[in-house]
């Protein structure tokens, strides 16, 4: 089985790459992530498609699964309490492994104005594994040629600092390939060098690129320049910039 | 990172929240006298609930303590005015326990006459009915302290049994529509209602991407993760300070089949 999880991250990439993935394969919700650690919110089912789904309520942290692909997604909606991130990452951890996931994907982002030189002038997508994961998936990676999150200074100040893995602007993405990699969690992360502002497409890039991994949707037909896959966009991305403007604006 | 108008290069807002390399970096660099002034930091802003007549702390949760079957909770001072007018005033209430709570924003009054211009969170109990419980919550509850609030007032073990009805008001700028909200005709009633809320609301449910924010969020998720019937009705209005419109803007909710017996009040005497 295969857990996403997004990270709270720059422009939100990881949390609407998971909309897409839920929306696009029609995902059941199955249960919620009741935790002190995140902001409380409610509201409406975000994936509504008719007036007959539109009324079940949705919280700030919900799992989802589609057993066909054998697919589990973790929703977070809302941003950390100060101070909780880490506990909320020991016990999201604790139930993954609790669980017995095949693998747990976290899709992320990190600040594009971070990147070196070289980072600027490759792709912007990235890639981690775990050590238990590396062993299982390392030669289908490597296939795909994808980049692998290059080290930097851990103190970039210091100019015979060490070198390690940062992941600016990525939220808890750090935490969970650290902590990943210490309790032997089969842990990959994904994410997108991005800015702040309209992420749709990144958050359609990224789920793009997963799914040159994990074939979650077939493309429409077999013609190689078809570039768009049929991913849906959620009814609840609607006014994502905000109300309508007054005539009288203008 | 971002630039303005004027050329500079200035560090945006992350719609992230907190960088987690800064709260890592803060942290690292905490002393052992940072950490004792963040421990009673976090003592002072714990939420306790007590009687105020004998001046005792409630030691378990409050839901757990008494049998209920209803329990209203208005939030913020319009909707607690809606109920003192049309609720509290139909019957005899009981008071039985008060919430005390420090955070930024306010401090919740000692006082016991309780004025509309202080912070307070007092639970009642209608006498002919000792199980239908209501809450007056003039205070914001800081998103921290939220969850201990639950606690306090749910406990670990909720009843399934109750019917829990949640009041409050957002400004109507916070309501997200196609149309500009300049020509919306404020104030409005829209509903939100866990799984196990078989009754049809009042007004219309709220339209996604439309969401609940702070204590009526923690109080309607915690319901509908324990399968608890709620509703939570929002009023959007323009004037956020107490205000006779806004109030009455709640009217509806007389009418609904769980409010039957609880308000003695003629509805055609204000039309």
């Amino acid at each position: 089985m295969t857990d996403n999880v997004p990270a709270v991250s720059v422009g939100n990439v990881g949390q609407l790459a998971v909309d897409l993935i839920i929306s696009t394969l029609n995902m059941c919700k199955i249960g919620y992530f009741y935790t002190d650690c995140l902001v409380p919110m409610v509201g409406n089912n975000p994936y509504a498609t008719a007036e007959e789904n539109s009324a079940e309520l949705s919280t700030n942290a919900e799992v989802y699964s589609l057993p066909s692909k054998k697919l589990v997604a973790l929703q977070l909606r809302s941003i950390f309490i100060k101070y909780k991130s880490k506990p909320f990452c020991e016990k999201l951890l604790s139930w993954v492994k609790s669980s017995n996931c095949a693998k747990v994907i976290v899709l992320s982002s990190s600040h594009s104005y971070h990147r070196n030189d070289l980072q600027l002038r490759s792709t912007p997508f990235r890639y981690l594994l775990t050590p238990s994961l590396q062993k299982n998936v390392e030669s289908k990676i490597k296939s795909l040629n994808w980049e692998e999150m290059e080290k930097s200074p851990c103190i970039p100040e210091i100019s015979d600092s060490e070198f390690c893995v940062r992941v600016p602007g990525g939220g808890i993405t750090k935490t969970l390939y650290d902590e990943g990699c210490s309790k032997e969690i089969p842990l990959a992360v994904l994410l997108k060098f991005v800015s702040e502002g309209d992420n749709i497409p990144d958050a359609l890039g990224l789920v793009e690129h997963l799914n040159e991994w994990l074939q979650i949707i077939k493309p429409r037909c077999d013609d190689p320049t078809a570039s768009a896959l049929p991913w849906k966009i959620p009814s609840s991305w609607r006014l994502l910039f905000g109300s309508g403007l007054p005539p009288a604006l203008f | 990172m971002a630039a303005t108008f004027f050329g500079e290069v200035v560090k945006a807002p992350c719609r992230a929240g907190t960088e987690e390399e800064e709260e890592d970096e803060e942290e690292r660099r905490e002393t052992p006298e940072d950490r004792e002034v963040r421990r009673q930091l976090a003592r002072k802003r714990e939420v306790r609930l007590f009687r105020r007549q004998t001046k005792t702390s409630l030691e378990v949760a409050l839901l757990e303590k008494y049998p209920c079957s209803k329990f209203i909770i208005a939030i913020g001072n319009n909707a607690v005015a809606f109920l003192s007018s049309f609720v509290m005033n139909s019957g005899v209430w009981e008071e039985v326990g008060c919430a005390k709570l420090w955070n930024e924003w306010c401090r919740t009054t000692d006082t016991t006459h309780l004025s509309p211009a202080e912070a307070f969170c007092v639970f009642y109990h209608l006498k002919s009915n000792p199980s239908v419980f209501l809450c007056q919550c003039t205070c914001y509850v800081a998103e921290d302290q939220q969850y201990q609030w639950l606690e306090k007032v749910f406990g670990s073990c909720p009843r399934k049994n109750m019917q829990v009805t949640i009041l409050t008001c957002r400004h109507v700028t916070d309501y997200k529509t196609s149309e500009s909200t300049s020509s919306l005709h404020s104030p409005f009633l829209k509903a939100l209602k866990t799984q196990n809320f078989k009754e049809p609301p009042c007004c219309s449910l709220l339209e996604q991407p439309n969401i609940a924010h702070d204590l009526p969020a923690a109080v309607l998720s915690y319901c509908q993760v324990w399968g608890i019937p709620a509703v939570l009705y929002l009023c959007y209005t323009d004037v956020m300070k107490l205000d006779l419109v806004t109030v009455e803007a709640f009217k509806p909710i007389l009418s609904s089949r769980s409010w039957k017996g609880l308000v003695k009040v003629r509805l055609d005497a204000f039309t």
